[in-house]
């Protein structure tokens, strides 16, 4: 594979992964946290 | 007799006799590392045991990074083998508090923002002629995450090591000098005024606790070739909020933590004999971990420009800066600047959110990027 292809690979699915992946935990997160809601005791 | 006398006397000048020029010039920089520690108090966890470090290897004929020479032995037993990285990691978790991120789980976004740098850095790596390899260690740096940066040069460039591993803390204890330009000249003083209001605690002790479970799995099952970095930093947090087993909390944070960081700096500091770190390509390594950090804010800057016009003007750009991994340093940095322009600001909550969401980022950064390169068969 030459530089240019790796290069461009890292970029788009490198910066994209991750940030596919940090939005699927926030929305995990948001569910989480309607599904166990604070309360105020705690 | 005097045969024995001359040779006993040739022993003692032996170390002047084999000094290459490039050791008493490393014997500086570490002297400059251990300046920067004790005197500007810049990362002296790390920068202290490196400085000394790279002073002892630059000795000669001391044959400590020889087989069975001692800081040889430390490297072998926990640089090489990831260990040190990874305890580290456990104490890190243990020592966060992601509470402010799960107030605003949204923020999350720019903790990936904020790891941009790290893809633009390495493309530009290529473009100079490193290795692909070589590339990705060099662009890690912008993950700005000293155990990160380690853990992957480690593994897959070990002859960088001393480079990206001294630019990566370097450039972690510099975040206040470097990140407010950036900040100033890409927001207008109306966003930088914009106030958040308060952070108001929200996230139950069950959602603390599910939280590193959650991003260990789903983490883990995206990125499977990065689990030991995700796995050991949220097992670290998860120990902290469970609260069921403060013993092994308190001995993550402090004694693993300090112990594991002593032995990590000598054996990083082992690394950079004279002899094979100066070089051309050490100061471009040095110069492309700086150009990747600075992308790093850049990135998390403009994506938080991009969330509050999406929000309706309800999110502050500054905390976009906040989305690399140097934590709490990176918040506090946004909080200062923050007042500078509406003294009524109050941005160091919704800073840290940001802040322990560019750890996790970097992490996830690093997991993603060696699962794509598994991926394409290069490693």
């Amino acid at each position: 594979m030459d530089n240019w292809t790796f290069g461009v690979t890292m970029i788009v699915v490198g910066m994209g992964g991750t940030l596919l992946t940090l939005w699927i935990l926030s929305l995990i997160m948001s569910g989480l946290k309607k599904a166990f809601p604070y309360k105020k005791e705690e | 007799m005097l045969d024995a006398i001359l040779g006993g006397l040739n022993g003692l000048v032996a170390g002047f006799v084999n000094l290459h020029w490039s050791n008493p010039v490393m014997i500086i920089v570490g002297l400059v590392l251990l300046y920067l520690g004790i005197k500007k108090d810049f990362e002296p966890l790390l920068l202290v045991p490196i400085g000394f470090g790279c002073i002892l290897v630059n000795i000669p004929l001391t044959g400590l990074m020889e087989e069975g020479g001692f800081l040889k032995i430390i490297y072998d037993a926990g640089v090489i083998t990831e260990v040190f990285p990874l305890l580290i990691f456990v104490g890190i978790g243990a020592m966060t508090d992601f509470g402010p991120l799960l107030e605003n789980p949204k923020i999350f976004l720019l903790g990936a923002a904020g790891q941009f740098g790290i893809f633009l850095t390495l493309a530009l790596a290529l473009a100079l002629g490193f290795t692909k390899l070589e590339a990705v260690s060099i662009g890690i740096i912008g993950a700005c995450d000293g155990p990160t940066a380690i853990y992957v040069t480690s593994k897959y460039a070990p002859h960088l090591l001393g480079a990206v591993s001294v630019a990566a803390y370097s450039y972690m204890s510099l975040v206040p000098v470097f990140q407010p330009p950036i900040m100033k000249l890409l927001t207008t003083k109306k966003e930088r005024m914009i106030n958040m209001g308060v952070v108001r605690k929200s996230a139950s002790k069950t959602t603390r606790i599910v939280f590193p479970l959650v991003v260990t799995v789903i983490g883990g099952l995206i990125a499977p070739k990065g689990l030991p970095l995700l796995g050991t930093i949220m097992l670290g947090n998860l120990m902290k909020e469970c609260g069921v087993v403060s013993r092994l909390t308190k001995a993550s944070e402090n004694e693993i933590a300090n112990i594991v960081t002593l032995l990590l700096g000598i054996s990083i500091g082992a690394t950079m004999d004279g002899k094979v770190f100066i070089t051309p390509q050490t100061l471009i390594i040095l110069a492309l971990g700086f150009l990747a950090i600075c992308l790093d804010t850049a990135c998390g800057v403009l994506f938080g420009k991009l969330m509050n016009f999406l929000s309706g003007g309800k999110i502050n750009p500054l905390i976009g800066a906040a989305g690399i991994s140097a934590y709490p340093m990176s918040a506090r940095v946004v909080q200062k600047e923050g007042q500078k322009y509406n003294p009524k600001n109050y941005l160091l909550m919704h800073a840290m959110g940001s802040n322990t969401g560019g750890q996790v980022g970097s992490v996830m950064a690093a997991a993603v990027m060696l699962s794509v390169l598994k991926g394409m068969g290069i490693i």
